[in-house]
């Protein structure tokens, strides 16, 4: 099978000395749902904004569908459709008027687009507020139209830059069928980023982890998790006592490995998670470290995140915003 | 033939935004009517003072009403390329094959359909409180080419603010700091030969003045052609610097991306 999409050590960074993109690589096959699953900041929207002609790297080089992004943009702009993050629909306008200018500027028009407009609309479920400007829409629909405005053309790849982000829990349960929906169907390939682990796990085939403008992690979610080999322990610990002692606490114990603190949590990995509590605890409490709480959990992708990124999921999204505060004020 | 046809997509979809706010476009004829009734009824007789050089201010005042209302008209524009911007609509056109100079000229052509009804509304309306124009109706088409001449560069720079400030409070207060000014450093509502001497030399240099002074002339019976294309003349040598500048703000905020 070809691969629809190629990236090979794209570089790029903004003003401001920024380096969002640290020499990336991944490729896409042909008709797969592709995740680049990160925090905030980690540079996916940037690769998606390369990807889709929108940006340029500094260096590297990318293929969208065989063509060059750099010297065959235009080729490429044919092939692909993209779901940007913030909407992309004019409010002003209904969805089929936002659906026949998309159609027009990619060069259909006449019954042709009429009928593919239609179906869209009805595929969508959006046949009823078709001639209601989209202002009225919920979330939930104005993200239907977006993901229609992006098809179109009937493009051979499509990149979805953060779906489900601001939709209500329910709307994002839908919009996940869709998104399996599309792939099953139209023979697509749909390249998907997300900061959630679930969707990651539920949609993508294949994905690739990014984190500070590297891809550091890839593979199939199954994958991915099995290289890991036991439980995950979830400690947390009183936050108003010195920590410091853990590692040391825990370093002579057996089939106890990967061990993490942050603040006051702890993580670890034990072959057998339920056998490992009595004997981690009796360590914490020798070495005079009170417990709070404690979880035994089948490996997540959150694991795979903190094994390969050296941190966690979370932490990482909440240090990426915080680093985004800090350059916006 | 697509760079056109991308135009006129664009155009369309700018005219039927606008017209689904009804409000908005009765809002930007109330600072025209005030000028035109209050000023005009205001300032009649400012003709009186020796040097004024016309006879009616309402004549005098309409076609300078018509230049002023399709600058800030055209200043405005960039409003839209903002909201354009943050719902992502811009990049959606970008990714697309669209044609790249029909996003900008869509906005200006739009933009120059909404000054000819304007200006027709205000000329209407300036009739009805006496205003003359000899010139008949050619040199009312005259003033309206002048218009636009005028406000295609104020459109263009607008939505390269647009692009480069990225807020609307921004181009709020940009446009207002600019407009403003050139507005009262031009024969709008007063004759040039009686303003204070540093008013007058700086006058000169304003494109409002040229676009009046051309728009006035083409009104007047007897027009001195030969004014009227040298003060064209300067418009289209601003229009082509604007719509350089405008460039470099789309190729700005494409590299900013």
């Amino acid at each position: 099978m070809a691969d629809a999409i190629i990236a090979s050590e794209l570089y790029k960074s903004y003003p401001g000395g920024v380096q969002a993109l640290d020499g990336l690589s991944f490729t896409v096959e042909e008709g797969a749902i592709f995740g680049l699953l990160g925090p905030n900041g980690a540079g996916k929207s940037t690769t998606v904004k390369i990807l889709t002609t929108l940006s340029r790297p500094d260096r590297g080089e990318a293929h969208v569908g065989g063509f060059n992004v750099l010297n065959e943009a235009g080729r490429v702009r044919c092939n692909i459709g993209y779901v940007a993050q913030n909407t992309g629909s004019d409010r002003s306008a209904t969805g089929r008027e936002n659906l026949m200018l998309q159609g027009r500027l990619y060069g259909m028009g006449g019954s042709e687009l009429e009928t593919r407009v239609s179906q869209l609309l009805e595929r969508f479920s959006l046949k009823d507020a078709a001639d209601r400007v989209v202002h009225g829409y919920s979330g939930g629909m104005v993200r239907r139209l977006d993901i229609a405005l992006g098809l179109v053309h009937q493009p051979l790849v499509l990149f979805l830059d953060e779906p489900t982000t601001g939709l209500d829990p329910e709307a994002r349960v839908d919009m996940w069928h869709e998104i399996s929906r599309l792939a099953g169907e139209e023979k697509l390939t749909i390249l998907l980023t997300t900061h959630y682990l679930e969707e990651a796990d539920r949609l993508a085939a294949k994905l690739a982890i990014v984190d500070r403008g590297k891809i550091v992690a890839e593979g199939s979610p199954e994958q991915l998790k099995s290289e890991l080999r036991g439980d995950a322990l979830h400690i947390e610990l009183d936050s108003d006592q010195d920590n410091s002692g853990i590692e040391v606490a825990l370093a002579g114990l057996e089939n106890i490995r990967e061990i993490s603190v942050e603040e006051s949590s702890l993580h670890a990995r034990a072959d057998e998670g339920a056998k490992a509590v009595p004997i981690v605890l009796q360590a914490l409490e020798s070495a005079g470290i009170s417990v709070g709480s404690v979880t035994v959990a089948r490996p997540s992708l959150d694991d795979v995140y903190l094994r390969h990124a050296g941190r966690s999921f979370s932490r990482a999204h909440s240090e990426a915003d915080q680093e985004d505060k800090k350059r916006k004020s | 033939m697509q760079a056109i046809s991308h135009t006129f997509y664009m155009t369309w979809r700018q005219l039927r935004n606008l017209a689904r706010q009804p409000w908005y476009v009765a809002f930007t004829l109330v600072q025209p009517i005030v000028y035109l009734l209050l000023f005009g009824s205001l300032f009649q007789k400012v003709v009186q003072l020796p040097g004024f050089g016309s006879d009616s201010y309402i004549t005098f005042l309409t076609p300078g009403v018509v230049i002023m209302t399709a600058m800030f008209s055209a200043g405005w524009n960039g409003m839209s390329m903002v909201d354009d911007l943050d719902r992502g609509i811009l990049d959606r056109f970008l990714v697309s094959p669209v044609n790249r100079p029909a996003i900008i000229a869509g906005r200006l052509v739009q933009s120059s359909t909404v000054i000819v009804i304007q200006s027709v509304i205000i000329i209407f309306l300036g009739w009805l409180r006496g205003a003359s124009f000899p010139g008949g109706i050619d040199g009312i088409i005259l003033l309206i080419v002048c218009a636009i001449l005028l406000a295609a560069p104020f459109a263009a720079l607008s939505n390269g603010m647009a692009l480069v400030m990225r807020k609307e409070e921004s181009v709020i207060g940009a446009v207002n700091f600019i407009l403003l000014p050139l507005t009262f450093l031009s024969p709008v509502f007063m004759a040039r030969d009686l303003m204070p001497s540093w008013m007058q030399s700086v006058t000169s240099y304003n494109p409002v003045t040229w676009a009046i002074t051309a728009g006035r002339e083409v009104l007047k019976p007897d027009a001195d052609l030969s004014l009227v294309w040298s003060r064209v003349g300067y418009l289209a040598v601003f229009a082509v610097i604007s719509v350089v500048l405008a460039t470099r703000a789309f190729r700005a905020y494409q590299r900013s991306i």
